[in-house]
């Protein structure tokens, strides 16, 4: 039974993952799992600014994760706090902020499960219409700066010295992210959007042997996420964002079955 | 390029000081390099060796003094440390191509050159230490630079390929006309084709051919009489290879199942 709904939500679910999977792949590399939940986590305040200005969730979402990246990144180059500790600091900071101040915003009936958890069947076309534009906005600049962000990834100095410059590869990277988290916010809510990121990317890194044909891989695996979690949850009406993510496991324990033993690059 | 540009040399550190965490690293760097020179920096952990190089590349801005490298200058590089984490895939080949698009015949050349060509299709996290540092060593070689920076580039190299390295390192000096500075801990072995040393402690401590160095009294008071002493100029005969598959071939070509005594140097 397909109605447009479910049409809808199919397409947006499968417009996220495409740009989940190479940027998720960029986050394992580089061991930004946190730095991503941070992100997201902040998308909350920018719901609540999008409410109370009356902008498009998207657009309140992505300034507010802009800000966030980029005081991140201006907060790391000091090395007074460690980076773990900052960005656990900045997170649930983050997180609890948004939660209060929706709770003040009386005069807002809003359901705060559809921002946690994600409400991907109430896209409507306005949304894919934000979401396919981000999404090749995204890849389109990605494409551009890929080579120079993986050799600011393996190594900045490296990258710097031989005439890269990876603190501007790094700055567009996080802007990236934040448009990432502002278009998935609806599809899996802010609370799952890393596991979209970093789940598909760490199945995808036993079956690939390039960090090209791992962001390919781990785009499939998005792609077969959201369709088998969205089904799912048609059929057993499941909650849709959550399924999505049990989905992407469940392909990540297939993974680990010892019949990958025998496939291509198994070696590792 | 103008008569100005080909005579300025690579890279060039007046009065150069790098200050961080309170607390000056170095201070009062002056560094030529010009094509065609083998600069080696000596001195004791934590002289500034490695800030030095990388004030001249650029990676860190100087706090006084300037630091210049030549308009256009291409740099390869190898790192002290460098670790790749395992969730990158990443094979020998893509390795190479790290910063920079590369001829086929330019990197296969490069990694026959270090005695590593059957490794090209391997995962880097599977080499060996010294077997990765021939990678990365093939990588800034087969960039063809106009200046090449090794920072220890011996690390984790048995003795045999130590010294093949360094013979190495003075072929492509002779081969490309680049110039070459190496960071060498290993105060006993500053090889005969070094044009200058400089001894680093924070501050430039002497400089000059290798055999001055060594009589120099801020060298000797540095590091002893004894290891001044103990200092050798390399002149040495390698006369045979090891075969990945255990074979010896000479100098001759000819190709046998072991090494002999009346061969040349050898581990020891």
């Amino acid at each position: 039974m397909l109605n447009d709904f479910f049409v809808r939500a199919l397409l947006a679910g499968v417009g996220v993952a495409i740009v989940a999977g190479p940027l998720g792949c960029f986050i394992v590399w580089r061991r930004m799992a946190f730095f991503g939940d941070t992100l997201a986590h902040s998308a909350l305040l920018g719901v609540v600014i999008a409410l109370l200005t009356e902008m498009h969730t998207t657009i309140g979402v992505f300034l507010v994760s802009a800000l966030v990246a980029l005081l991140l990144y201006f907060l790391q180059k000091k090395p007074s706090l460690s980076s773990d500790a900052l960005l656990g600091l900045m997170s649930h900071s983050a997180l609890a902020l948004g939660l209060v101040a929706l709770a003040f915003m009386t005069w807002i009936r809003v359901d705060l499960l559809d921002f946690l958890f994600g409400d991907i069947l109430s896209v409507n076309h306005s949304d894919l219409l934000v979401i396919y534009g981000s999404a090749i906005l995204i890849l389109v600049v990605l494409g551009i700066i890929w080579h120079p962000l993986l050799a600011a990834t393996v190594n900045v100095d490296l990258a710097r010295a031989e005439g890269l410059n990876p603190a501007r590869t790094n700055l567009i990277f996080m802007l990236l992210m934040a448009c990432m988290i502002a278009i998935s916010m609806k599809i899996v809510g802010v609370l799952l959007i890393t596991a979209l990121l970093v789940i598909p990317a760490a199945t995808a890194r036993r079956l690939a042997s390039g960090p090209e044909t791992m962001a390919v891989i781990a785009t499939g695996l998005g792609v077969a996420s959201v369709v088998a979690g969205l089904y799912a949850s048609l059929e057993w009406d499941s909650p849709s964002g959550p399924s999505i993510v049990v989905a992407a496991f469940v392909m990540f324990l297939l993974s680990l079955l010892p019949i990958g033993k025998f496939g291509k690059g198994s070696k590792l | 390029m103008t008569n100005t540009q080909k005579r300025m040399p690579l890279v060039e550190l007046k009065g150069a000081g790098l200050y961080q965490d309170q607390r000056w690293l170095v201070r009062s760097i002056d560094l030529t390099v010009e094509a065609g020179e083998i600069v080696t920096l000596i001195g004791p952990n934590g002289s500034g060796k490695s800030t030095t190089v990388k004030i001249a590349l650029g990676i860190h801005d100087p706090t006084e003094g300037t630091a210049r490298q030549r308009p256009g200058l291409k740099v390869g590089y190898v790192p002290q440390k460098l670790s790749i984490d395992w969730t990158l895939p990443l094979m020998v080949e893509r390795l190479m191509k790290l910063t920079g698009p590369m001829k086929k015949p330019d990197l296969e050349k490069a990694l026959e050159r270090v005695g590593i060509p059957h490794l090209l299709k391997n995962p880097v996290q599977n080499l060996s230490g010294g077997e990765f540092q021939r990678a990365l060593m093939a990588r800034a070689i087969a960039r063809n630079p106009d200046l090449l920076v090794l920072d220890e580039p011996v690390q984790g190299v048995d003795f045999a390929g130590e010294i093949a390295l360094y013979e190495l390192i003075t072929e492509i000096r002779d081969e490309l006309g680049c110039g070459i500075l190496l960071i060498s801990h290993d105060i006993h072995m500053v090889m005969a084709a070094t044009d200058r040393v400089l001894c680093l402690n924070g501050h430039l401590c002497c400089q000059g051919t290798p055999k001055a160095v060594s009589e120099n009294d801020e060298y000797r008071k540095l590091f002893g009489n004894r290891a001044a002493d103990a200092m050798a100029v390399y002149r040495h005969h390698h006369d045979h290879t090891h075969l990945p598959d255990g074979r010896v071939q000479h100098a001759d070509g000819s190709v046998t199942e072991h090494c002999h005594h009346e061969d040349g140097h050898h581990a020891e």
